[in-house]
């Protein structure tokens, strides 16, 4: 192996979260900010753990399970939410619960979930074999780093192909003036709940890849507001109206910990989480459009 | 055997009465600051955290008297209230509502990182315990008590301040109308961070009250935050009395939730339906 495994899983971990940041910001840019990505994110990830745990099915099958029920709980959320116009931070509350009922959930069903010591995948790389692709487990994180890779490569085609679509259009009115856009002839409710649907699925995607990558699970690092509100900041700090800004945002929050980490060892332990909240909080205040959304204009500025 | 069930299920509604005091006083100052200004404050519980912080250090390093070191936390976090407005919501008042949602949530992660920064992630206790209370065959817990009685308390001076004095009649214009009361002769801006102040002082207040039940650590604020949040939307975004009534209702369903199953499938109850109402009725129980 040409380059170290541990500049390897800095590079997997940026591709994983750009990825995930990205699935949030391809609704969070219109507007509809929810701080409950987190439950798409734990129904991934523990689906296809649990089912492979408990009744020894693979992952191949706890994946359409586990977007089947991605999809229903996108649907049974958003579609109240838009049908009756909770927007704005109501809209960020409501789903701020849902997030809290994903973790509630998988901690209460502690016999089965292993609560809040989280669970391991049972292993299937047993033999010296590295790749067990039936159990989607792989040793070398070569592999992991194609795998995240394509997701992520995906993740932007498809923030892309909602950019350009004509339902961004109607959903950039509908953030903007929801009552005119519906005067207007465009299906509010229906326009809203397609993003919602798409984002809710990459999200649960990404739970997958973070649960198979990691082999362990708990429920505060794939559910619960602590993970919602990262994936906000992460798409915000790096700039959420462009198609790379979450994606530097994941970068920007990982390089700044293991950069402090490097200086510092272990002896300020969340020094980083500190800088970074401090930043985050001006950013939002100077630099709303993120790091690369600001680099951007002022590079634009430059050339006119 | 029924009788004995009878009276378990009795003492957890009647501590489910209890706990719905000490939500009740937390999402206080909460409401008021959303009343006033139109801004949800994400960290709240953060800054109740700060609370517990001081007057643990306060008592427990500096051995000052329990009573002085609360009331100097109630003083700093009503301090750190206003220093909020002033500093961090004030420049975004103007930008679009959601950006003050996200800016109190980056001084969540901040006032979260920084305190594992100073004190680590250690749980402390200021060690004082208060005895429980009998009645009977069941049992409450002290502290309990006390925060149920300061929650009233402090709902019923909240109430005499908004309706009899100048400075609460100008708060409750300003809540009214934001535009047209500075045409008044009010200054909306001292009005905002008084209020600020208040909010934080209620935060230290329920701090005071909390350093007693619980331990204090950094990820405190993530464990009753989200509960808070929803007892304001739940009763209707500044309406107190409102969050009175819905502060109630939340901690029956966490406490007989809890009494039939475990804790967290009481939590979990009572943040399902807190979805459900929201989808019937979005402006809250008593919302405008």
């Amino acid at each position: 192996m040409s380059i170290g495994n541990y500049p390897l899983h800095l590079m997997i971990l940026v591709l994983l979260w750009g990825y995930i940041y990205t699935s949030w910001s391809v609704m969070g840019r219109l507007g509809m900010v929810s701080f409950g990505h987190g439950a798409f994110m734990g129904i991934g990830a523990y689906t296809v753990v649990m089912l492979w745990n408990h009744f020894g099915l693979t992952p191949w099958i706890g994946i359409p399970v586990a977007f089947a029920a991605t999809a229903a709980v996108a649907f049974v959320i958003g579609y109240p939410c838009f049908r009756f116009k909770i927007v704005g931070h109501y809209f960020a509350l409501v789903t701020l619960a849902l997030s809290e009922v994903a973790r509630l959930l998988i901690v209460a069903l502690r016999d089965y979930t292993g609560g809040s010591l989280g669970a391991t995948p049972v292993t299937a790389l047993s033999g010296g074999s590295g790749v067990a692709l039936g159990a989607l487990q792989f040793e070398s994180k070569s592999v992991w780093l194609v795998i995240v890779a394509a997701f992520w490569l995906g993740g932007l085609w498809v923030w892309r192909a909602v950019d350009r679509s004509m339902g961004r259009l109607a959903l950039q009115a509908i953030s903007e003036e929801e009552e005119a856009a519906a005067s207007v002839g465009i299906p509010v409710t229906a326009a809203k709940l397609r993003v919602t649907l798409i984002s809710a699925l990459m999200t649960c995607a990404g739970g997958i890849l973070y649960a198979q990558y990691q082999l362990y699970v708990n429920p505060d690092a794939v559910s619960g507001i602590a993970i919602s509100l990262q994936m906000v900041f992460g798409a915000i700090a790096g700039g959420m109206f462009v198609m790379l800004g979450p994606t530097v945002g994941a970068a920007f929050t990982l390089l700044l910990a293991e950069g402090l980490r490097l200086a510092f060892g272990n002896k300020y332990p969340a020094l980083d989480s500190t800088i970074y909240g401090a930043l985050l909080v001006l950013f939002i205040i100077y630099m709303p459009k993120g790091i690369l959304g600001a680099a951007l204009s002022a590079f634009k500025g430059r050339g006119r | 055997m029924s009788e004995l069930f009878d009276i378990y299920l009795l003492e957890a509604v009647l501590n489910g009465l209890l706990l719905g005091g000490l939500f009740a006083l937390l999402s206080l100052g909460l409401n008021l600051i959303f009343g006033v200004i139109d801004v949800v404050w994400i960290c709240y519980a953060e800054l109740i955290m700060c609370g517990m912080y001081a007057v643990y250090w306060l008592h427990v390093q500096y051995h000052w008297p329990v009573l002085a070191a609360m009331a100097a936390a109630i003083v700093l976090v009503a301090a750190l209230g206003a220093a909020l407005h002033q500093f961090v919501i004030r420049p975004v008042l103007s930008a679009e509502p959601i950006n003050q949602l996200l800016v109190t949530g980056g001084v969540l992660f901040f006032l979260q990182a920084a305190a594992t920064l100073a004190f680590g992630i250690d749980f402390r206790n200021v060690g004082i315990s208060l005895p429980s209370v009998h009645v009977g065959e069941m049992s409450f817990s002290a502290a309990r008590l006390l925060a149920f009685g300061a929650a009233a308390g402090g709902v019923a001076v909240m109430y005499f301040f908004l309706k009899r004095t100048y400075l609460g009649t100008a708060i409750r214009a300003i809540s009214q109308d934001r535009a047209i009361m500075p045409l008044m002769g009010v200054s909306a801006g001292r009005i905002f961070l008084t209020t600020s102040a208040l909010g934080g002082a209620l935060a230290g207040l329920a701090a005071c009250l909390l350093v007693l039940q619980y331990d204090v650590h950094p990820a405190i604020g993530l464990s009753f935050g989200p509960i808070t949040f929803l007892i304001c939307v739940l009763g209707g975004l500044g309406s107190l009395v409102g969050g009175f009534i819905a502060a109630f209702v939340l901690a029956q369903f966490i406490s007989i939730g809890g009494f039939f199953f475990a804790a967290e499938w009481g939590y979990f109850i009572a943040f399902v339906f807190f979805i459900v109402v929201m989808f019937i009725r979005p402006q809250g129980i008593l919302g405008k």
